[in-house]
């Protein structure tokens, strides 16, 4: 007989592994099911090319929580987040637009391309922040449903009045413009030089469906933006040893607790009977038996692809087969033996150190945009390119490179499928976008792997390979994330619960979802809440 | 005119900081051109960013100038007698190669200075400390066979600290590095000379110290930054050190402790028992500077105590005063140092309290600015045992790549 467990976790995503580290520190005997031979989802690192270790998924960290860090001690369990220099946009005509880490040279870099924006990089940056210290207050904190008189509900409707209010009404009102505006429009009222607005607009399309044009993408820039490292809000970090070391740590605090995680153990089937959980069944034909399921895959594959129809209510499994989780981004993550030459850099310059990208006005992003609307890849597109290898010595070894390539846009379908064809096609699409920069970029390549969303999907089971479980439109945030009346991490039969980026706060590598129903599984058990607030001195 | 033309000097001294030898590098990396004084020297305060030199102790390597450092050769037939008196370890089993970290006192057992002893020969040691100490050195010399002098001025060094720190050494030809210990010294050729690696630093860290001519400094700095891009080396400055010693647990010389040749109040000074140095006096020698008070203090306990603290909440505890209460009613001493520790995740830093109250709750009394305005809070002081960050590399022989 197969050992029963308290609490079983479906996908060993950092999300899940979180939750499963509080359940487990909270006494509970808890198991994590994991489809793949690996832990981590997509906050994963392996050797994927021999010397060169990748972090094929998510490349960079900023969201993840440091009360969690720091609870969970995930500094002992191996995990450094390093702060690294900014972001290099070059443009055709062999200018570029840096980000520097000291605000003198970064005022005079703006100036050099436009007196006036350099000025309004000020109160752009203050107004962000207003936005981003009010939106923090609700990353560890379960959102509260609008249409219930709970006391639990009143309070948190309270708590978050109290913090809009404290913005002061001039702010309230914008707030609530910008959460509903196009990057674009939003930009414009701060910039006029479109290289400037270009650059920042950046964070509005990663991952998501949408252009720059398109009204939302505001709130998406600010998703990015929210993050921080050591409270510097807006910062971003590389996880030492790459973004799988998150996910290790995690697993590292869930041993420590006790808990287990079984590997190559795809689940078939949420079993469901007389409207409580009962366990999961395997696709291999093994059944383990628990009380609590906790889903981390996304909501669309959780309600649509292992649970049985008639355990859902009808309007849940409509909800979930519309869920918004439309894939629009791709990676070719690259082995590089030497540093390739980027002209408008000098060798040795410090810009060198950060990321890289090559943009030079909203309309070049919006044709990007156009092209994926019509089922192809962007043919001029936006590209994030992050040597993490630069700053992180563990990838390879030195004087060799690890090179992670995000991409803005490539659709989860294409005219006549992702053939191998296609795809290389797609991974040539990308070299030749660098090498109109990086002359020699292509001598220098050793191996590359390039994943379109179909090859998420496939791997890390990403729906469509939507990178955050689900767009991170209004209609799906906060007490709409997945679904209204269904924000609170607990699904429609009673011990099944959901933990994974497509709850709120939603998507990014934040530990924050698995933490937040850990918290409410915790409350349904009768258990002390062991999960900490967030720290905002 | 109020000040001397400096390319007329005649008999004056130089007015301005001094430079180090390592100075022409160091002044063309130094985009902040924000300096601090040490020894006299012109020492960064940070090149760029003190948040990035402080990783790269701990993510990959950084170089620091510690020639300002003062260092003094004792040599002749009464080096080790006259070492074994002076400081508080016992200098006899102090092997040839290796490097010891002690404190010399005063007769009334107060601490005078901390510092490094290198044994270089059986009858030959080299001091090394951030302030000046000839006068003291001098005076323990009276009556021995000894040759006390200064060689601050013909030795350059810089440490190289950070998980890289082996694998670039290894890279530049320093073959056998690797397999020193910590505390070890070995020599290596280098442009015609000797270059002294002892695998010693201030960080906490798996990191060296490289002693050379000042003839050869800008030879090795060329070295190291041109091979060492791909090990990721940056310059790092005062502030970033700061952070590094703070975490690894060490403790800084007029901060942590006043020199007692320095103090006028009585009892400003401190005892190694006040400061946790208690493993390293040695009572087994049968005489040393201060241990007759020192043997009373174990005794009787010492006064105060220095504590390792972790408190609650994120800001920097830095100046604070401590108290036994939450309501600070009872006031039980002071933070020495204290900061925002990046890789532990945590508002950590040391108290000096009194040492009735070492073992009772702690608070800090904290206050911060945001946007101009003052607040106040107080937060509680965990006691914390051991270095905040002490990694496995730093101990690890031979160390790993990374």
């Amino acid at each position: 007989m197969t050992k029963k467990y308290d609490a079983i976790v479906i996908g060993a995503g950092h999300n899940g592994l979180t939750t499963a580290a509080y359940l487990a520190k909270s006494g509970l005997d808890v198991l994590v099911v994991e489809k793949n031979d690996y832990i981590g989802g997509a906050a994963v690192s392996r050797e994927l090319h021999d010397g060169w270790i990748y972090s094929n998924c998510s490349y960079v960290c900023s969201l993840l929580r440091q009360s969690i860090h720091r609870d969970l001690n995930l500094t002992k369990h191996g995990l450094m987040i390093v702060p690294y220099m900014g972001t290099t946009n070059f443009t055709r005509n062999g200018d570029y637009l840096a980000e520097y880490p000291d605000e003198a040279m970064q005022y005079r870099e703006v100036r050099r391309h436009s007196k006036r924006d350099a000025d309004a990089m000020h109160r752009y940056y203050t107004d962000l922040m207003k936005y981003a210290k009010v939106i923090r207050h609700f990353l560890l904190r379960t959102p509260a449903d609008p249409t219930s008189f709970k006391p639990r509900d009143l309070q948190e409707m309270a708590f978050m009045a109290k913090k809009f209010m404290g913005m002061g009404e001039r702010d309230i009102y914008e707030f609530m413009r910008f959460m509903t505006m196009s990057a674009a429009d939003f930009l414009a009222e701060y910039f006029e030089n479109d290289l400037i607005k270009a650059f920042y607009a950046t964070s509005s399309i990663i991952g998501t469906a949408l252009g720059v044009y398109s009204p939302g993408t505001a709130y998406v820039l600010l998703h990015h933006v929210m993050g921080d490292v050591d409270g510097a809000v807006g910062a971003w970090g590389l996880a030492r040893g790459g973004m799988g070391s998150i996910s290790k740590a995690i697993h590292g605090a869930l041993q420590e607790h006790g808990g287990e995680v079984m590997l190559e153990a795809e689940v078939d089937t949420i079993i469901v009977k007389g409207g409580k959980t009962k366990g999961v069944a395997l696709t291999n034909g093994s059944v383990i038996e628990a009380p609590i399921v906790v889903s981390n895959l996304d909501p669309k594959r959780t309600f649509t692809k292992i649970m049985n129809k008639e355990d859902l209510p009808e309007d849940l499994y409509k909800k979930a087969k519309d869920f918004k989780i439309r894939g629009s981004s791709g990676k070719v993550n690259i082995a590089l033996k030497g540093m390739p030459d980027f002209p408008t850099l000098p060798k040795g310059h410090m810009l060198r150190n950060g990321s890289m990208q090559f943009l030079d006005s909203l309309e070049r992003m919006e044709r990007a945009y156009d092209d994926w609307k019509h089922n192809r890849w962007s043919q001029d597109p936006f590209i994030e390119m992050t040597q993490s290898s630069v700053w992180d010595p563990t990838h390879a070894a030195p004087g060799n490179y690890f090179v992670s390539c995000f991409i803005q846009y490539c659709p989860r379908e294409v005219e006549g499928g992702w053939t191998e064809e296609n795809k290389q096609a797609f991974g040539k699409t990308i070299i030749d976008q660098i090498s109109n920069y990086s002359p020699n970029f292509k001598d220098h390549i050793e191996h590359m792997e390039i994943r379109t969303p179909y090859d998420i999907e496939k791997e890390v089971g990403l729906t469509e390979g939507n990178i955050f479980q689900g767009e991170l439109t209004i209609d799906q945030l906060m007490f709409n994330r997945p679904f209204p009346g269904y924000s609170q991490y607990r699904g429609p039969v009673k011990g099944m619960y959901m933990s994974g980026s497509g709850t709120h706060p939603g998507g990014g590598v934040s530990a924050a979802c698995g933490a937040n129903a850990a918290r409410e599984i915790l409350m349904d058990l009768k258990r002390p809440n062991i999960v900490p607030e967030d720290e905002n001195d | 005119m109020l000040t001397i033309d400096a390319k007329d000097q005649g008999n004056h001294i130089d007015l301005r900081l001094q430079q180090s030898p390592f100075f022409p590098r160091i002044k063309e990396l130094c985009l902040s051109e924000q300096w601090t004084e040490w020894n006299g020297y012109q020492t960064p305060t940070y090149f760029l960013d003190s948040y990035i030199e402080y990783y790269a102790t701990r993510n990959t390597c950084a170089v620091f100038d510690v020639s300002p450092m003062k260092k003094y050769i004792i040599e002749g037939p009464d080096a080790e007698v006259m070492m074994n008196r002076l400081t508080v370890r016992d200098v006899r089993k102090q092997k040839v190669g290796r490097v010891t970290y002690t404190v010399w006192c005063t007769d009334e057992g107060r601490i005078i200075d901390d510092g490094t002893l290198f044994r270089l020969a059986e009858d030959k040691f080299m001091l090394c400390a951030a302030d000046p100490n000839l006068d003291w050195l001098e005076l323990g010399a009276i009556g021995m066979d000894v040759t006390v002098y200064e060689n601050s001025y013909d030795m350059a060094a810089l440490a190289l600290q950070g998980p890289t720190s082996c694998a670039l050494l290894k890279k530049l030809g320093f073959t056998g590095i690797e397999n020193a210990k910590p505390f070890d010294i070995m020599y290596f050729p280098f442009e015609g000379g000797e270059l002294m690696i002892s695998r010693t630093g201030f960080t906490g860290d798996l990191g060296y110290e490289l002693w050379v001519d000042p003839n050869d400094a800008l030879a090795l700095w060329d070295a190291l930054f041109s091979t060492g891009f791909e090990y990721g080396i940056r310059a790092m400055g005062d502030e970033s050190l700061d952070m590094a010693r703070i975490e690894a647990g060490l403790l800084a010389p007029a901060v942590e402790f006043n020199s007692a040749l320095h103090t006028v109040e009585f009892r400003h000074d401190q005892t190694p028992f006040e400061l946790g140095l208690d493993w390293m006096v040695n009572f087994k020698k049968p005489s040393f500077s201060g241990r007759e008070a020192l043997l009373k203090e174990k005794e009787q306990g010492p006064k105060w105590k220095l504590v390792k603290l972790d408190f609650e909440g994120q800001k920097s505890a830095q100046g604070s005063l401590l108290y036994a209460d939450r309501k600070c009613t009872k006031e039980i001493g002071y933070v020495t140092s204290g900061m925002w520790s990046s890789v532990v995740k945590a508002s950590i830093g040391y108290g000096f309290v009194k040492a009735e109250y070492a073992d009772g709750p702690i608070f800090a009394e904290i206050y911060y600015q945001k946007e101009m305005r003052w607040y106040q809070k107080v937060v509680e002081g965990r006691k914390h045992e051991g270095a905040f960050w002490w990694p496995d590399r730093a101990r690890q022989t031979p160390p790993a790549d990374t």
